[in-house]
């Protein structure tokens, strides 16, 4: 099959949903800006228009509520923010609004729009560039979080949360731009709340989200070459999340690696060893253990930067601790 | 003042080039008058709160070169002990609480300053460094507002460079009118030559005057322009063909050329000059060289600071 970088894919789905359907329409700051987007929107303006490829002033919280606003009213938007941490200006009409509207209105009233957020971390560049605030996105009820790992993924996935009659996060990470792989040609989905096996074992359950999942698949050959056999599930979706292929697997190997790049305290990975620990506890061989980041917000020297992450290396100490 | 912001930030900007400082700095060559003009208004207990280009005002409210330098290089001796970098400045001692690059997020901070001055009962004053495109915020119109509405000795400074990123006033509003939202939130505000660095500190003294004796609040929008790209130290030029042709034009506004002529007119050697020059560079060499010979942080440091003992600083 042919194969594209992430970044192109994402680009490929929006330049094909902006052709195939007349609603959809981009907002953002830095859409036509590679310094802002990679190659993920090049030249979209150039081939849509800049009525439908807007590149907006620094308004986070108006363009984000715009969205919504045309999205109730007929439109599929997709807004871009450029980092998670400028989207966190966004946070009222994301989290009090967009979330809410369906319920708040017994359903006569839907927000499909798209909210993409892009993880761009490590350069020193510190605190306030670099958040991967997933979980906080994933607690409101409402919304759906998904988080693509692989150009194919990010392609459907994108395709999936423009058709999606809610709200969707959709947050894709700068360290996978480069990443190439399979994509199809035509417009696809890829499900909301379905989660990937990309490697079967027996041994140890790893889920891991975005850009761990990558890292994930380095950590299983590393482990494989040591005879440990595990079983790689790439989420996907964290906000529904595939609990029953999570259970199923573990059910089968009786430990659990969780590995999420972001921090640990009250984070994804909690979230799913809470509910592997509630639903199949008696399926456990061994204590949970989790790949995340120190509860510290991101260092800027280059050598604070080395300790903060986390990666293969953890995830593959992480694995041979379970198996202990 | 305005030739040592020049020189530091020329210096950054050749290290980024080579590749030894690898923090986004953005440089503020060419807009220098602003903070200068600005803070020789200032006393030292007064507040400057400023964004991701505040090497500028870092230097010119006095905080220290070498300690600005080694925060670059991301090492331990570093304002922020390597945790900031270029972004990240700070200097409590000297009225310098952090400058922060997320955009117009200090410009309520220095409204809160006020407010805590107005509550202290001191007569200190705050003052908000921001540029053209955190006026596109909303934090910039509330705090206005707030400001007018409890009259809080603030000086809100808009450096107005033309420019948020690649993208111009131009397609970020309908109207060259910045300064007319202080009007219409109910305080002063006035439109001056960012590029004139006498302009800059006589409505400076005005301004701090009015905040400090009780008088309310005022917008300065000082127009100005950036000669490096929004990040780094390339020139940008690929932003739109506009852009060769405003460059060539402020350059020739240049704020320190301005401000020597009008010096040499008073009768000042150049030789004088030259000495200020060639010190100012002896000055930012021995920074380089400090911030080489600095040790990096330590490792065991990483969660050192989350949090400050129970009783606070
Ligand atoms: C809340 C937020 N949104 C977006 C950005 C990205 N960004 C960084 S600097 C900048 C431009 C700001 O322009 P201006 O305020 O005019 O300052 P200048 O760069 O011209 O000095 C933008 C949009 C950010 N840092 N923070
Ligand atoms: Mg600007």
């Amino acid at each position: 099959m042919r194969q594209l970088t992430y970044a192109k894919a994402i680009r490929e789905a929006h330049a094909q949903l902006l052709a195939a359907d007349p609603r959809v329409f981009l907002i953002g700051q830095g859409v036509r800006n590679p310094w802002y987007a990679g190659t993920s929107l090049q030249d979209l303006d150039k081939e849509f228009g800049k009525d439908r490829v807007i590149d907006s002033p620094v308004s986070e919280n108006a363009t984000t509520g715009a969205a919504i606003g045309a999205a109730i009213t007929g439109m599929r938007p997709i807004v871009f923010h450029p980092r998670m941490d400028f989207m966190l200006l966004a946070a009222d009409p994301i989290m009090n609004q967009a979330a809410n509207w369906s319920y708040l209105f017994a359903g006569q009233v839907s927000v499909p729009v798209v909210i993409r957020a892009v993880i761009n971390r490590g350069g020193e560049q510190g605190a306030q560039h670099s958040q991967a605030v997933q979980a906080l996105f994933a607690h409101v009820p409402g919304l759906k979080v998904v988080m693509p790992a692989t150009p194919h993924d990010a392609k459907g996935l994108l395709i999936a949360a423009v058709q999606d009659g809610n709200p969707v996060l959709y947050i894709d990470d700068r360290w996978l731009y480069e990443v190439e792989g399979d994509v199809p040609d035509g417009l696809y989905e890829v499900p909301i709340g379905s989660a990937a096996i990309r490697r079967s074992g027996k041994d140890v359950t790893l889920v891991a989200t975005s850009y761990m999942a990558a890292e994930a698949a380095k950590a299983v050959e590393m482990l494989a070459q040591r005879g440990i056999d595990v079983e790689l599930i790439d989420l996907r979706s964290i906000k529904p999340w595939d609990r029953n292929l999570v259970y199923s697997s573990v059910g089968k190997t009786g430990r659990l690696v969780i590995a999420d790049a972001a921090w640990m305290s009250g984070g994804i990975a909690a979230e799913i060893a809470a509910s592997v620990v509630g639903e199949i506890f008696h399926a456990l061989k061994a204590p949970i253990a989790r790949v995340c980041l120190p509860d510290a917000p991101a260092p800027t020297s280059f050598v604070l930067e080395q300790a903060y992450y986390v990666g293969a290396e953890q995830i593959v100490f992480a694995v041979e601790k379970v198996l202990l | 003042m305005m030739l040592r912001i020049r020189v530091f930030e020329e210096m950054v900007g050749a290290l980024v080039t080579a590749n030894e400082i690898r923090t986004p700095c953005h440089l503020s060559i060419g807009q220098e008058a602003i903070p200068a003009g600005i803070c020789a208004a200032l006393r030292q207990d007064d507040s400057v709160w400023g964004g991701h280009r505040s090497h500028g005002h870092y230097l010119a409210k006095g905080g220290d070169l070498n300690a600005m330098m080694a925060e670059i290089f991301g090492k331990a001796t570093g304002c922020a002990q390597g945790r900031g970098g270029s972004m990240h400045l700070v200097a409590p001692a000297q009225g310098i609480f952090g400058t922060v690059p997320l955009v117009a997020a200090t410009i309520p901070m220095a409204v809160g300053a006020a407010l805590s001055a107005k509550l202290r009962g001191t007569d200190q004053v705050a003052v908000a460094f921001f540029g053209d495109g955190a006026t596109d915020e909303g934090h910039f119109h509330e705090s206005l507002n707030l400001a007018a509405l409890y009259n809080l000795p603030v000086v809100f400074v808009c450096e107005n460079n033309f420019y948020s990123t690649h993208l111009t006033l131009k397609e970020r509003r309908v109207k060259d009118n910045i300064v007319e939202s202080a009007a219409l939130h109910g305080l002063k505000g006035v439109v001056l030559d960012g590029n004139d660095v006498t302009s800059v500190y006589q409505a400076a003294q005005e301004a701090v005057r009015r905040a400090r004796s009780g008088a309310g609040p005022t917008l300065l929008e000082c127009r100005t322009y950036r000669w490096r790209g929004h990040v780094g130290p390339a020139a940008d030029l690929e932003v739109g063909e506009e852009r060769r042709r405003e460059l060539d034009e402020w350059q020739r506004r240049d704020p320190i050329a301005q401000c020597r002529e009008l010096l040499s007119a008073r009768g000042v050697s150049s030789d004088l000059f030259d000495c200020l020059e060639a010190d100012i560079r002896a000055e930012v060499d021995d920074a380089v060289r400090f911030a080489r010979q600095s040790p990096g942080p330590d490792e065991s440091e990483l969660l050192h600071h989350v949090y400050v003992s129970r009783r606070g600083v």
